[in-house]
Formats: structure tokens, sequence, C-alpha cells
């Protein structure tokens, strides 16, 4: 049995949150310093990217966040079954470490008490915690600060069985291409196939956590993935919407089983600002 | 080549200017996002006065994280326009001159675009950090209840645009 206290799980929240905001983890920098070199006949596009560099070098200062919108603040939590947790409630410690990186982070306060009558809360709570049980005595918190622009850009689809590979794409690709630049391309993908309704979207944007240089095990969704990449890339959107080659910086695949009536596929979009961090305790 | 407007004296000349040009602004526009335009809308339609002219000002569609000490503002790059859609002919009425913003907007803004010769500006979206340091100062003229909606206004200097609906209906997201 492994005790973990709360105090501690405070603490780590609130750097997580902190530091997923003022530091782009370093396989998006590096799809960003290629994109600058791609973009030679899109003087504006290349123009972009550069800026887009020059803010990622000026946010890890941590004087000024990635972005201004630091997002709702999602937490993807795996206890080891054998944890004892001390203290006092492991939700109430979550969401205070995340009030603490709000405020002392400079972060801004992007929550709405309601979703009609919306009063912000003035802290960034509540969040969003999922939860899953592991075997052994580890503690992972990941943390994902997800802005809206680009969750406001993202689908989810009860497709038939018969729509098929072809139909997904299809579905995915258009989706992407017709959001445009209203998602703040260039985009990072994540797709969940399978589950049911409210899985395909979880594992849509657990696929955002899977680094870019990380190739997809299985052959056939690995293919599928590039598929997706290259047709949205085809469409010559461009960063901001502006016009180029650079669209989509990857696309990741999540699979889970589903039933023999259905195909849920969701896609999670996120922007070039793709932050998360994560500590195992 | 244009390069930069100053928005005290040649605000004006912002109607001239083609979509798809880069150029770069000084002088004040003010900030406003979704709750804010919904209560100017309010003051609007129940024919109240708003406690603030927005005679001849700039919009720019933007909530900041906050201002450490010793800095003017925090992060503060562009929102997508198109939320602000039903309510841009509202804040024209009103006298707003362009809007600064990013994305793409609803068809039916062109046709406003065109008719109050209100250009629709776009900036950098992610781009926070960067453009916070071409903001020289920050202060909040309505709504402070609404926090980092609250109405600010800013003065900005050497601030990157780039027209994206021109006074003519050209739209730089028209693509082939």
């Amino acid at each position: 049995m492994k005790e973990i206290h709360t105090s501690r799980i405070e603490k780590e929240v609130e750097k997580l949150f902190i530091e997923a905001n003022y530091i782009l983890p370093d396989d998006v920098k590096k799809k960003i310093i290629e994109s600058i070199d791609k973009e030679n006949k899109h003087p504006l596009a290349k123009n972009i990217f550069t800026i887009i560099k020059e803010n990622y070098e000026k946010s890890e200062k941590m004087i000024f966040p990635l972005c201004q919108d630091t997002g709702m603040a999602i937490v993807f939590l795996e206890i080891g079954q054998d944890i004892v947790i001390k203290g006092g409630y492991i939700i109430d410690a979550i969401n205070e470490g995340i009030k603490n990186a709000y405020n002392n982070g400079f972060l801004r306060k992007s929550i709405v008490a309601d979703p009609i009558n919306r009063e912000n809360t003035d802290n960034n709570l509540p969040a969003i915690i999922h939860t899953e049980i592991k075997k052994g005595d580890k503690l992972k918190i990941t943390a994902v600060p997800k802005g809206f622009g680009s969750e406001n850009q993202s689908a989810l689809r009860m497709m038939v069985p018969s729509e098929g590979r072809e139909g997904i794409i299809n579905f995915i690709v258009n989706g992407v291409i017709s959001s445009g630049g209203k998602g703040c391309p260039p985009c990072i993908i994540g797709v969940g196939i399978g589950g049911d309704f409210e899985y395909a979207p979880l594992l849509a944007k657990k696929a955002l956590l899977i680094p870019l240089d990380q190739e997809n095990n299985d052959p056939f969704y690995r293919e599928m993935e590039k598929e997706i990449f290259d047709k949205i890339n085809q469409s010559n959107i461009g960063s901001q919407g502006f016009g180029g080659s650079v669209t989509c910086l990857g696309v990741k695949i999540l699979t889970y089983s589903t039933h023999i009536a259905g195909m849920p596929v969701a896609y999670n979009y996120c922007c070039h600002s793709c932050r998360h961090a994560s500590i195992v305790i | 080549m244009l390069l930069s407007i100053n928005l005290d004296n040649n605000i004006e000349d912002l109607k001239k200017i083609k979509a798809g040009t880069s150029f770069k602004i000084t002088g004040k526009i003010y900030t406003a996002r979704d709750a804010a335009h919904k209560k100017i809308k309010e003051y609007f339609d129940g024919n109240k006065q708003i406690p603030l002219s927005f005679k001849n000002s700039i919009i720019y569609y933007m909530g900041p994280t906050p201002a450490r000490e010793g800095y003017p503002i925090g992060s503060c790059g562009p929102t997508s326009s198109y939320r602000m859609d039903d309510y841009l002919e509202t804040t024209l009425k009103l006298g707003v001159v362009a809007t600064i913003g990013k994305g793409e907007r609803k068809k039916a803004i062109v046709k406003l675009i065109k008719k109050y010769k209100a250009p629709y500006l776009l900036t950098i979206g992610g781009a926070a950090a960067y453009l916070a340091e071409c903001v020289i100062s920050s202060k909040i003229v309505l709504f402070k209840e609404l926090q980092t909606e609250a109405v600010r206004e800013l003065i900005v200097k050497d601030f990157p645009v780039i027209v994206g609906i021109d006074v003519y209906g050209n739209n730089i997201f028209n693509r082939v």
C-alpha cells in the first residue's frame, strides 16, 4: 500500500497546469519549426509560423502564457488500486491545485457556472476529471488545459458500420476543412473510433496526448492517420486559414471495441497550442 | 507598401485597404467579446444609453489573461469572430469602423461590411504572448464585472493585422 498525501497532489496539479500553459511540448515545437521550411511558396504562412515560433519562445520565459485562452481544466487521473490517499478528498486537492495555478500562474478565468446563464466562476473551476483505476501503486496526473476555439470545431457522429473506413475519413476530413480558419489552424486532430456515445470523444481527447513523432503500432490505423493528414493538408487552408500547405500538424487515432450495430466516430480539434503536462507519483 | 496606420489621424485609411494586405496599427482600440456584446445589444435594443461611445472606434475580439505587475496586459490574442456575427450590426450602428479577430465569418457579414464600410481585420490566433508586447496600455472602461470579458481600452503600437474582408466585399477566406 503506497500512501500519497493530498497536499502533494495539490502542489503537483498547480505546477502541471502552469507548465502546460507556458511551455509547448517538444514534439509540437518540432512540427512548427518544420512547417517554417515547408511554406517557402507561401510567404504569409511562413511569416505566421515564424511568429508562432517566436510566441512559444516568448512564453517559455514564464511571463506570458502561450495563448490568452488558458482553457478549461481537464484532468486525466490514473490511480493504481494499491494507493491510499491521505489528507483530504483527492478531488478537492485537484480543484485547489487548479485554482492556485490559475491565480498564481496569471492564467485566465474562463469558466461559467451555468451553461445557459453564464456567470463567470472567477476561479476557472470546476474542472473536468476523468479517473481510471489501474493495477499497482502509481498515480499519474495529466493536465490538459483545453481552449475552446478549437474545442468548438470538434464533432461526434454515430456512424453506421457500413459507412466503413472511407466514410470515417470523409467525415473527419470534410469536417476539419469546413472549419477553415476558425479553430486556429494548423491543427492537431485526435480521433476516437468505437466505444459508445461518450467514449469515442474521450478517446479523441486522449489521442491528442500522443506525441506527434510516436508512430501508431497498428499499420492499418497508421495508414488511415496518414490519409486523413494528407487530405486535410491538400485543402491548402493553411495557418489561420490564409492559405498554405500546412493545415494539419498531425492526426492520431485511438480505437475501442464497439457494438455490432454501431461505429461511433469523434474527432477532437486542437490548435497548434496543444497543451498538456503530466507527472507520475 | 503600406506599413503602419496611426488610428488617431488616419483611421479613415482603413477603408481603402484591400483584403489580404498586411500592415500595422498604432492607437486606441476597444476589446469586447461574447458577454460584452450581449450586454451592448441589450442596451441598444432597450433604447438605453451605453455609458461608452463606440463612435469611430475599433473593436478587438479578445479577453486577456491577467497582467503581471509591471506589465499593461497579459496574453492577448484574438478569439474567433464568428461568435460575434449576430451582434455586428448593432456595433456598426453604434459607430464601430472596424473589427479585429480571427477566422471566417458568416456570409451575411460581408454585406454588412460593404454597407457600413467597416473592414474586418485579422490578427494571429495563438500568438498571444507575441501580441502582448504590442500593447502599451490597457484599462477597463465598461462592464468591469465581466472580468476577462470586460470592455477594455487598449493603446497598441505596431499591432500586426491583415485585412480579412474589405469594404468592397473581397474576402481573404474565399479559396479557389
